[in-house]
């Protein structure tokens, strides 16, 4: 299954609420390339949160399949533990620790689950802060930054951990306007070196220059997946054209 | 009416003396203020080691059954008995008065007793545990979940994301409401006289049934609960600016 670099597979995954009621999630078939920035868009409740929150099981599904680098995660047998190690995840508000300083907030995990050393996990902290113009907060506690910076910290404290998969789940929906520039640059940098991404937001700049192929995601179902340059310029199905007509 | 004030001030002085200070009635109350200390500090520990069990398995149940339940397995049959158990517990203790409980636990429960401390400091913990595990399952359930979702997305399994991230930060919010409980616990022990303990209120009954004097004994032993939880009121106080102060 690794062999053409898929990294992610979902085969048919469901997920219904009140007994299938709701459906947020009705039948979703995809593949994710190693190195490819896919971008997900949809109105809001379409379920494409609820897809991307799937991939590393903090929701669980109905049914359906998730292969994770070969691996089914969504076997009852499987670790769910040990492969989120290698998907990382930043949320739309931060959800840094606020108990624990920049600096450990990036190395509780390195040091406990890896078994790093103290100053191994430090050093590679600093270098990945250093990365994203931050090397000067690693003492700061996360009540002390901005948005902005919250969500660069969140993007290298994922980073710390070595991930395969970064999911992001609408990371610039809760900052306010001149703070989302200095994330989307944190995440095209990243995409330029090549990291495999998942990211659900509602920015179409970012989408059209960086995504590989973006996904439109409507009433739990894929309707339409192109790469960027067709997805905006020569949409197929009426839904996704009444969208772009919304939204650009 | 200075003079009037004056002797009835020296009336109650001498009252005093000849009440409390002769024949060492003073030392009475004294022994009683420690068995109080006793069974309070007992019945704390007690309930605080209950009530972290308690609140544990709750919060386990109410976070993980939706996906024990789909994941199936006995680990869902388990949790959900265990907090049955603990939802019966909370109701048969919150539910009835603690002088009941008390008198049950020495006149039934351990009815071969023939001290009653042991068993008040028993029967009191019981009760605290009760209260103090909805104190901690409030302060858990007080902890934003993207907090518990960032720490299961970096890979931590369910105890490590509750040990590292959910529970310090639970601590800190619960710990002034804790310091209450123990103020409330203080004063409660004062119907331990039922079961033939000799705590401060007994002593002071007891002084009083001795002298037939009412007045003075009451009095001092109300003065003296008073100042205890007037002291422990304000060190709950500087505990919430103190930790008001470092939350910035």
């Amino acid at each position: 299954m690794t062999d053409n670099g898929v990294i992610i597979k979902v085969e048919n995954l469901k997920k219904h609420y009140n007994g299938g009621a709701v459906k947020a999630l009705d039948g979703i078939n995809c593949e994710i390339k190693k190195g490819e920035v896919v971008v997900i868009v949809g109105p809001s409740g379409s379920g494409k949160s609820t897809f991307l929150r799937s991939l590393n099981l903090l929701e669980i599904p109905t049914s359906g399949k998730i292969y994770f680098d070969g691996n089914d995660i969504t076997d009852k047998k499987a670790n769910i533990n040990i492969h989120r190690q290698r998907m990382g995840m930043v949320f739309q508000h931060f959800n840094l620790f606020p108990n624990m300083n920049v600096l450990k907030n990036m190395t509780k995990a390195p040091i406990t689950l890896l078994g790093k050393s103290k100053e191994e996990a430090e050093s590679k902290a600093l270098e990945l802060l250093e990365r994203v113009g931050l090397k000067d907060r690693a003492d700061a506690y996360p009540s002390q930054l901005s948005g902005g910076q919250k969500q660069r910290v969140a993007i290298v404290r994922a980073l710390a951990m070595n991930p395969e998969v970064i999911l992001f789940d609408e990371p610039t929906s809760a900052l306010d306007p001149e703070m989302v520039g200095e994330v989307l640059d944190v995440m095209k940098q990243l995409a330029n070196e090549g990291m495999t991404m998942v990211v659900v937001t509602h920015e179409m700049g970012f989408a059209r220059e960086v995504a590989s192929r973006v996904i439109f995601i409507d009433e739990g179902v894929i309707m339409e997946e192109a790469p960027p340059q067709e997805f905006f310029s020569n949409p197929k199905c009426d839904r996704l054209k009444d969208f772009l007509s919304k939204v650009l | 009416m200075l003079d009037k004030l004056v002797s009835s001030v020296t009336a109650l002085a001498d009252e005093f003396q000849e009440v409390m200070l002769e024949g060492g009635r003073f030392e009475f109350l004294l022994d009683g203020l420690g068995n109080t200390f006793i069974i309070t500090f007992g019945a704390l520990a007690i309930g605080i080691v209950l009530g972290i069990f308690v609140a544990a398995i709750r919060t386990s149940y109410d976070k993980n059954k939706e996906s024990l339940k789909l994941r199936g397995g006995i680990g869902y049959v388990i949790l959900a008995v265990m907090n049955t158990i603990c939802k019966f517990y909370l109701t048969i203790t919150r539910g009835t008065p603690v002088v009941v409980q008390l008198m049950i636990s020495y006149f039934i429960i351990f009815s071969l007793a023939d001290n009653g401390i042991p068993v008040a400091i028993f029967a009191f913990g019981i009760n605290s545990g009760a209260y103090v595990a909805e104190i901690f399952r409030a302060g858990i359930m007080s902890v934003d979940h993207g907090q518990f979702e960032a720490g299961r997305s970096l890979g931590f399994n369910y105890f490590q994301t509750m040990r590292f991230i959910v529970i310090p930060q639970m601590f800190k919010a619960v710990l002034p409401t804790l310091c209450n409980e123990f103020i409330a616990l203080l004063k409660e022990t004062s119907v331990a006289g039922y079961v033939g303990v000799i705590d401060l209120t007994k002593a002071g009954n007891t002084i009083a049934g001795r002298t037939f004097e009412y007045f003075i004994p009451l009095i001092t032993v109300a003065v003296i609960y008073l100042v205890l939880v007037m002291i422990l009121s304000w060190l709950v106080g500087i505990l919430e600016r103190r930790l008001r102060k470092s939350d910035r």
